[in-house]
């Protein structure tokens, strides 16, 4: 039985660039599975940033299908897209994305901000997330009092305090010395033994070689799917 | 839903991260409501104490004073016409109903003396009910009586400025002797204190004495009988339109005026004069209003300025926010929310300046200022309705940015 959370059917995706349209993305159909570590690769300008933009309800396709968990999201208006990112996506950025001068659990707490969670239970959840990724006790540090590995636990804290579908990862390590990446890279394994879908874009080969499964893209196009590991189900 | 509680913390939190910015913000509120505050007080204490004025004068009554000559065509202006009598205003008492009292006066600037002190003030030649039309009693003493003005009696009542110049403050004058133009009066009462009046002349600088006493002794006069001005107060269950038409219609016969013809004679009500006199000081207050709400106009300027920079550094704010979640309409209404805290505030820092402004310029200057509540709610008001008007645009295009570009923009 196919347990599809992310299902794309023929995207594409045009960029008008004065007089010429940018091919981004030239038809990519793909299906993920709940539970799978999927890490997508390829060289600079093969489309894979647009393919997370979308997948991440960030922007919508020129054409193509897009369902994430079983509904089709591609042509939403940006404030159903906006609940879409805020219910069921959590997103971890290269540069950690955090909010500048505002306190580690604040900024774990900004996604609760935009939902229905009351606000005690805010707190509560906020501060188990940040557990959850090791940093219990610094719930009251600033970004810049952090360390980059922590500001990227704090940010993966973020993405996970809404209990989201698919955490998607865009180049997690990027800023990252190679022992902190280590050490994030094993938070992200150990998110995804415990059952979360990781959807990952990356140029380092660590990442890529930690994912059960490789995307290859090259001109907007999935050039080779590998799958490392017998997977439970089938795409 | 708390999206409103959590959408003013996080504008206060912006807010409290800049706090010198935030305050020059809204400097330019503060500066606009507190001007708005104190002029309108100011144009209000104007208003109050020119009302008050009029009031002193006695309400209810009507002024009527000898009208102007034309001739060849050139008007000579008020009291050269066709002179006014004692005669027109015992006709008027007669014929006119709805009157409560008549009066009339004569007046010149003369010099009085006593021992030896000597004060120039203006002698009011008055009949015994002169008081009565013009509310206006004695604290001290008596005022002129019938007998006295059948005879021609010297005698003086005076008013507190000239008691004050001639006796020295809180000296009962009754009983003491007095030179007016040489001829020895005596003082028989003390007016009580009236105030300016609403041309700004000081109406306790006065001594009344009988009017016949005026004609023969002191004053001298062409033709008996002549009067300055008539006063007549009226009932105030009278119609003061019904009544100024009555007087009009029994001087036009007494004068033989004919149909078309001109009045010869001129007719002023307090109403009027309070009326013209009130136009003015709105038409004053108004100008300030205008003046200090263009401050208030600039203030929201800054505002929009301020936020429009905002929105600029804090683009990949906005693209975080709306990457987790944040909708348009949270990104509005967090930037209108800053606006308006930031309007909100200065309004109300703005508002005991502009009490504190308002207070200092009487003390000062000794004008009168009134701070009303009304205004005080109004500019409130007005300073967050600046807010919103001016945050409006840059909330809108921050909530208009699209998410990548924003992520993507440069810290």
């Amino acid at each position: 039985m196919s347990t599809a959370v992310i299902r794309t059917r023929a995207l594409t995706r045009v960029y008008q660039a004065g007089d010429v349209a940018v091919h981004a993305l030239r038809g990519i159909d793909l299906a993920i599975d709940a539970g799978e570590y999927v890490a997508i690769m390829g060289p600079s300008g093969c489309g894979k940033s647009t393919l997370m933009n979308l997948l991440g309800c960030l922007d919508s396709p020129t054409s193509g299908s897009y369902e994430l968990l079983g509904r089709d999201v591609s042509r939403l208006s940006p404030d159903e897209l906006a609940t879409v990112r805020n219910r069921t996506l959590g997103f971890v950025f290269q540069d950690f994305n955090l909010l500048p001068r505002t306190t580690a659990l604040e900024n774990v707490e900004l996604p609760l901000l935009y939902s229905d969670v009351p606000p005690r239970e805010q707190h509560v959840r906020a501060r188990a997330a940040l557990a959850r990724v090791g940093l219990a006790g610094r719930e009251a540090s600033t970004p810049n009092q952090l360390s980059g590995g922590q500001q990227q636990r704090v940010a993966i804290a973020r993405a996970l305090v809404t209990e989201p579908a698919v955490l998607l990862a865009d180049e997690p390590t990027g800023n990252l010395d190679s022992q902190t990446s280590v050490e994030i890279l094993a938070l992200l394994r150990e998110l995804h033994a415990r059952g979360l879908t990781i959807v990952t874009v990356t140029h380092d080969n660590e990442v890529g070689a930690q994912a059960e499964r490789l995307l290859l893209m090259r001109d907007g196009q999935v050039v080779e799917d590998r799958r490392k590991r017998a997977q439970t189900g089938a795409a | 839903m708390n999206l409103w509680l959590v959408t003013l913390r996080l504008a206060v939190r912006s807010l409290r991260r800049n706090p010198l910015r935030s305050s020059l913000t809204s400097l330019g509120v503060i500066v606009g409501v507190a001007a708005v505050i104190s002029m309108v007080s100011l144009g209000q204490g104007a208003r109050a104490a020119l009302q008050e004025q009029i009031a002193s004068v006695g309400t209810n009554m009507v002024m009527i004073f000898p009208g102007a000559t034309t001739t060849s065509g050139a008007r000579a202006g008020w009291g050269t016409g066709a002179r006014l009598t004692i005669s027109d205003a015992r006709a008027l008492a007669q014929q006119v109903e709805g009157l409560r009292g008549v009066s009339w006066h004569r007046r010149e600037v003369a010099q009085v003396q006593a021992g030896g002190a000597n004060w120039t003030t203006t002698i009011w030649g008055v009949p015994p009910g002169y008081a009565t039309v013009r509310e206006w009693p004695v604290v001290a003493g008596e005022f002129v009586s019938q007998s006295q003005n059948d005879t021609a009696a010297k005698v003086a009542v005076l008013g507190q400025t000239v008691a004050t110049m001639l006796f020295g403050e809180g000296v009962d004058p009754v009983g003491a002797e007095i030179r007016i133009k040489d001829v020895p009066f005596k003082v028989i009462g003390l007016m009580t204190p009236k105030g300016q009046s609403a041309y700004g002349q000081d109406q306790d600088d006065a001594v009344f004495i009988p009017f016949t006493t005026a004609e023969r002794k002191v004053l001298g006069t062409a033709t008996l009988g002549t009067v300055d001005m008539i006063q007549v107060s009226l009932d105030p269950t009278a119609d003061e339109e019904g009544v100024i038409e009555q007087i009009t219609d029994v001087l036009r016969e007494r004068r033989r005026i004919q149909p078309g013809e001109e009045d010869d004679f001129g007719i002023r009500t307090i109403a009027e004069m309070a009326q013209a006199a009130d136009t003015m000081a709105r038409v004053m207050s108004n100008l300030l209003l205008a003046i200090a709400s263009i401050s208030l106009l600039v203030g929201g300027i800054g505002i929009m300025n301020i936020l429009l920079v905002s929105v600029t550094e804090r683009t990949r704010e906005i693209g975080i926010r709306m990457a987790v979640g944040a909708k348009g309409r949270h990104i509005l209404a967090q930037f209108l929310f800053e606006a308006v805290t930031l309007s909100g505030l200065g309004g109300i820092v703005g508002i005991v300046l502009g009490v504190v402004v308002s207070d200092v310029i009487s003390r000062v200057s000794g004008w009168p200022t009134l701070v009303s509540p009304l205004a005080i709610v109004v500019a409130f008001l007005f300073s967050a309705f600046v807010g919103v008007f001016f945050g409006f645009y840059p909330a809108h295009k921050a909530s208009r940015l699209d998410p990548i570009a924003a992520l993507r923009h440069a810290a």
